[in-house]
């Protein structure tokens, strides 16, 4: 049976086990129909021409785990930013493990899309933003819809920021030969709340994992948001990632994505900028090698005058590895004052490693400021000659300047600690001892 | 200490050093001078090792040993050092840090242990304070934003904490107001010593009423055409390259 099929199938056992009269559930059938009908997507869309999806159809994952598995907090320190207190909310297979998360209730919900979803306390939110900026038509998004049940669900009310960062964790224990995750995050900032997100996907064994996961954010008036998405999970996981962004009147919010390990990972970031002085920012690192794939699909619709969106990712591309750049930029007639900016720098250092970047521009304001930019290149020769000129060796000289060129785009990034560990990751990365404190 | 035969340099095919000899002995301050485009920076790379150009005869000597082909790390491990004309930016990489990893990759070559921290900053502090460097500057991305005159500034720094056996100063006077140049031209006379050499390479004779030169080189046309003592810079101030060329041309 192929992988289609058997999710379709599953649909029916997943009913079994949860309360198909909640008016949720209805949301759920709508979706499975609607990937049903549509399946995977192949490489003849426009949207997937460089990413196929084939070979990971091939496998046959559980879609759910076989068993509960539990883990000790000393064993899996290392993919926490342990440095400082966070709230947590962390999965293993797919589910909670209270032992390792710190959810929270006061003043601030902190906590899980399966109490979200069938609590009647939280009833009221749902209605309003569940699925509600998610696509109804991407089929993977809806496929993931199908299966909402579980994942993060963080709620920050009006005025209010929570005491400390938060972050989400799924691990993948290898209990079950592969394993299809869908998790399914809900993150609500109203009106001046802030709040800082980091997440992280961690295969803990060479077991396939493949996580298609969907995370809808809605930021309020003046709300910030600044999401961090750590990939660097093992080679034999891959990761789909959904979001969907919608901001209201002057909010920021941030995404930042580190990609440095997975087997084939596809982010689809998604903004809609429903109201004024709004700022959207995108900032990717992505540094892979060997077989490994990072596709990077972004869109940013600007729907309201007035506002900014800002992108900046840059990639260094290794052995036989390959990268996608694809970013959308919508500037609607009314959306006058626009000021949309994209840059895409790639640096290639084998002969074998691929990027397809492009910038993917409609604009039909007329008072508009956009800039688009995208570069493929090798390192500066003079770059290098100076470093070298300093005793610097050659091999270390290119990993400084490598490092130069991605480093840049951690200005932005407001957690020092995290900062640090993702320096670090680069620098690991890179292959080569730096001679310095990070 | 640097002899320097018959040197031919071009790049993509085109000749821009066309047989230049230099001897260049340990103590002595060269000045070479010239106008634009006669191969004065050209052949301060080429000397430093930058792979651009191909050098297509001749031959470059330090302490008797070709240095032909030596990579630019090893000549300066063997004591060359470049002052760029236009040094590159490196952002994420700190002054201090580079600094580090630069001193430390010299001493693995030469099979010597790290600079242990506390030699370190004190080595930093003490030669920041000869080229009147603020701490703050050395925190810095390195050349990240920085003024023509903190770019060179921070050149003649890193020369400070190299300590090469051969200087080479690539129009360091340019972009320098002249308090900046009087602080750079202090820290140069200060490292100078009997053990080691510097040439000046330079646009105009301004730098030299600081560091005074023994000998003065007038490039033109990828040849010296004519050398002499200080005297020579200061007729070349006074009347311009004009006559150099006429008499070259002769």
């Amino acid at each position: 049976m192929d992988l289609k099929d058997k999710l379709v199938s599953s649909f029916l056992a997943f009913e079994n086990n949860i309360d198909v009269h909640n008016p949720v559930h209805d949301v759920r059938t709508e979706a499975i129909k609607n990937f049903e009908t549509k399946g995977f997507p192949s490489k003849k869309m426009e949207a997937w021409k460089y990413t196929s999806l084939n070979s990971l159809q091939k496998i046959d994952f559980s879609i759910f785990p076989k068993k509960e598995s539990s883990l000790e907090y000393k064993d899996v320190k290392k993919y926490f930013i342990h440095q400082i207190d966070t709230y947590k909310i962390v999965f293993i297979d797919g589910v909670f493990s209270s032992n390792l998360s710190e959810t929270t209730h006061d003043g601030v919900d902190i906590c899980l899309m399966s109490s979200a979803l069938t609590k009647p306390m939280y009833k009221a939110v749902v209605d309003v933003y569940f699925n509600k900026v998610a696509s109804k038509e991407e089929s993977l998004t809806t496929l993931n819809t199908a299966f909402s049940r579980e994942g993060a669900y963080i709620y920050i009310p009006k005025n209010k920021v929570p005491k400390k960062p938060i972050e989400i964790i799924h691990f993948s224990t290898g209990n079950d030969a592969a394993l299809m995750l869908q998790p399914r995050n809900l993150v609500i900032a109203e009106e001046n709340s802030e709040m800082q997100i980091i997440e992280r996907h961690q295969s803990l064994t060479s077991n396939a994992v493949l996580t298609n996961s969907v995370t809808e954010i809605f930021a309020a008036k003046n709300a910030i948001v600044d999401y961090y998405k750590v990939q660097n999970d093992n080679d034999s996981a891959s990761l789909i990632d959904n979001t969907y962004v919608d901001q209201k009147d002057g909010s920021h919010v941030k995404v930042h994505t580190f990609s440095f390990g997975g087997k084939l990972l596809r982010n689809n970031l998604n903004f809609y900028q429903n109201g004024e002085r709004i700022d959207s920012t995108m900032k990717g690192i992505t540094i892979i090698g060997e077989k490994q794939h990072v596709d990077h699909h972004t869109l940013v619709h600007h729907i309201e005058p007035n506002c900014e969106s800002h992108q900046d990712y840059k990639g260094i591309f290794a052995e036989n590895s390959t990268g996608v750049f694809n970013g959308k930029i919508i500037v609607d007639k009314i959306a006058q004052k626009t000021n949309a900016f994209q840059q895409n720098n790639n640096i290639l250092i084998s002969d074998k490693a691929t990027i397809n970047t492009k910038p993917q521009l409609e604009i039909f304001a007329d008072d508009v400021k956009c800039s688009h930019g995208c570069t493929i290149g090798q390192l500066d020769e003079e770059a290098l000659f100076y470093l070298q000129s300093r005793g610097i060796p050659k091999k270390e000289a290119r990993a400084l300047l490598m490092y130069a060129f991605a480093n840049n785009v951690l200005e932005s990034v407001r957690i020092p600690e995290l900062k640090v560990r993702i320096n670090k990751l680069i620098a690991n990365k890179l292959g080569v001892n730096l001679g310095f404190d990070l | 200490m640097l002899k320097i035969k018959d040197l031919h340099a071009s790049v993509e095919g085109k000749g821009i050093l066309k047989g230049i000899n230099l001897e260049v002995g340990a103590g002595e301050v060269h000045a070479i001078m010239g106008p634009n485009g006669s191969g004065k920076s050209t052949l301060a790379s080429v000397i430093a090792g930058n792979e651009t150009y191909e050098v297509t005869a001749g031959d470059i000597f330090l302490d008797g040993e070709s240095i032909e082909d030596f990579s630019p790390e090893e000549r300066a491990h063997n004591g060359v050092f470049l002052s760029f004309q236009y040094p590159v930016e490196i952002p994420g990489v700190s002054v201090t840090n580079f600094m580090k990893t630069a001193i430390n990759e010299s001493r693995k070559a030469k099979g010597i242990e790290d600079m242990p921290a506390k030699d370190m900053l004190k080595l930093i502090r003490e030669k920041s304070e000869l080229l009147e460097i603020d701490r703050k500057f050395l925190s810095r991305s390195l050349n990240e934003g920085f003024s023509g005159g903190e770019k060179k500034r921070n050149e003649i720094f890193q020369m400070a904490m190299l300590e090469p056996k051969l200087a080479i100063l690539d129009e360091t006077d340019s972009g320098l107001d002249i308090d900046a140049l009087r602080i750079v031209a202090n820290g140069v006379n200060k490292l100078k010593s009997k053990d080691n050499a510097v040439v000046v390479i330079t646009h105009y004779q301004r730098l030299l009423e600081y560091i005074v030169p023994d000998f003065v080189h007038v490039l033109y046309n990828g040849k010296i055409v004519k050398s002499g003592t200080k005297e020579l810079a200061m007729e070349l101030e006074e009347k311009g390259y004009d006559w150099i060329k006429q008499e070259a041309a002769v």
